[in-house]
């Protein structure tokens, strides 16, 4: 059923009893053209965009657990495309394009919203550098603004502009970035894709690759074998687990990322903030929660939770930024597992193992990238080749010396 | 998380420095798969979810190195040792 206001109304007379599910849990079939192996935001989309985009539509999305039950319901909900390196830039923006699109693409209100992304500067040098990546961004056709403290003090009188070691000198602002509801975009992309015929499995983990001749041409999994003449694996944070089933080592350690939400205040951050001189970042939820996070905790986990210590740092990164938030009670706290690249950039390419592609290594960034990560993933299993804007993200580069080290966040920023 | 250091007994994570995997050994320069040995050593990690051997520093305590076993799906600290022999034994 299409999702209209005709309908919202023909359904609400009748006492809302005619809505079907959104999408078909299906089970699975002995053979497709193709599986993705994670029902998160980036397998599905992916799947979308393979029915959609290359008219592949005899694929299966296996997904472990229920889709959206890992990161893509666990992050922050940040869109943007405020990147500096040319690998970075050009994807991240076509991801923006698709984000602007998405709801009408997929008929499913993902409740994009463009508030804004804003970086805070604290220094002349850190201003020069927000100038040279302004400059870089509008080459890539972002939108990029530079706001001096007195337009920020118009916008965000919350902030503090007294504080004499972390001083606000002016921000760079990106009005198209936002946020998205991120379990909306699941559900839109499951939805979409369920239309054209692919088959969402659910409770349905791999357990084995099956190899032939030499590659792999499908897996074992808890509800029985299923075959593929090409495997995607879009599994961010166990992407190491999954790579070794096909006895592949990966640049890549899992480490735990929190995020925390307060409870309801009245409207008081337009847009998303972010702290240049820790890492703090804040948005504030349709509900009135002030939605934030900050670093990773700095070792492997796959424990989606964290330690008090984190939550001490980004709380004072916080208080850095707001000091009236002091008496705001934290409502929620969780964790994510992370898939931490060497280089803090993400990986689609092929694997050295035939008929496996490998999507992951998101880092901090896999939600704001779901649109354009499912674009590419699709292109490359469609097609068998790198689709342009994200050639950079290839899983040799760290052999090459070609990494993307667009602010040098991978594992262990120290050690790089 | 709590670590059991040696020297200092049972103390805050937030006094370590995570160094990461301790399976990582410097390789030699001069062999002739040099270049391979260290893009492995650099960049490649088992990553495993269950017990991981693993270097942390005692920064805001005896600044020793250690080698803990941690099970990386609960944090729960299994062994910590030093990382080589003691000096002087």
């Amino acid at each position: 059923m299409r999702y209209s206001i005709f309908n919202l109304v023909r359904q609400g007379l009748r006492g809302h009893r005619g809505w079907g599910p959104a999408w078909r849990d299906a089970t699975p079939k002995n053979c497709y053209d193709i599986i993705v192996i994670g029902g998160g935001g980036h397998g599905l989309a992916t799947a979308y965009y393979l029915a959609k985009v290359h008219g592949v539509a005899n694929v299966a999305v296996l997904e472990k657990g229920w889709i959206g039950s890992g990161n893509a319901g666990r992050n922050t909900t940040i869109i943007r495309s405020n990147y500096l390196l040319p690998g970075n830039g050009p994807f991240y923006e076509w991801s923006m394009k698709l984000w602007e699109g998405l709801e009408q693409e997929l008929n499913y209100n993902a409740m994009v919203s463009q508030r804004g992304v804003l970086n805070l500067c604290h220094s002349d040098a850190q201003r020069d550098a927000f100038v040279r990546r302004g400059n870089a961004m509008s080459l890539y056709g972002a939108d990029a603004e530079l706001l001096d403290t007195a337009a920020l003090r118009r916008m965000l009188p919350v902030l503090d502009y007294d504080n004499a070691r972390f001083p606000i000198h002016g921000g760079l602002l990106q009005r198209r970035g936002g946020t998205a509801r991120h379990d909306a975009v699941v559900w839109g992309y499951a939805r979409a894709a369920s239309n054209l015929g692919v088959d969402i499995v659910q409770n349905c983990e791999v357990t084995h690759f099956i190899r032939e001749a030499g590659r792999i041409v499908g897996v074992e999994t808890t509800r029985g074998p299923i075959r593929a003449s090409r495997i995607g694996m879009a599994v961010a944070g166990n992407s190491s687990r999954v790579a070794k089933l096909a006895g592949l080592t990966l640049p890549i350690e899992t480490h735990v990322l929190q995020a925390f939400v307060s409870e309801a205040v009245k409207p008081l951050i337009p847009g998303v903030v972010t702290f240049g001189a820790g890492h703090f970042y804040v948005s504030q939820s349709d509900k009135g929660g002030l939605v934030f996070g900050g670093d990773l905790d700095g070792y492997n986990s796959y424990a989606q939770r964290g330690n008090l210590p984190t939550v001490e740092d980004v709380c004072e990164g916080a208080m850095a930024l707001m000091p009236s938030l002091g008496r705001v009670r934290v409502l929620r706290s969780w964790g994510g597992v992370m898939d931490m690249s060497m280089d803090g950039s993400p990986i689609i390419d092929r694997t050295p193992v035939h008929g496996l592609y490998l999507n992951g290594g998101w880092c901090y960034g896999g939600f704001k990238a779901t649109p354009a990560s499912g674009w590419c993933f699709a292109h490359l299993l469609a097609r068998d080749e790198s689709h342009g804007v994200a050639r950079a993200y290839r899983l040799d580069r760290f052999a090459t010396g070609h990494l993307i080290d667009e602010k040098g966040t991978g594992a262990q920023p120290n050690l790089q | 998380m709590r670590i059991e250091c040696p020297f200092c007994g049972e103390r805050d994570a937030s006094e370590f420095v995570y160094r990461g995997d301790a399976a990582i050994k410097r390789p030699d320069p001069s062999a002739s798969e040099a270049a391979e040995n260290f893009f492995a050593a650099v960049y490649l990690r088992e990553n495993p979810a269950g017990p991981h051997d693993e270097l942390w520093y005692h920064a805001f305590g005896c600044r020793m190195w250690l080698r803990v076993r941690r099970n990386t799906l609960t944090h729960e600290i299994l062994a910590v040792n030093y990382p080589g022999p003691v000096a002087g034994s």
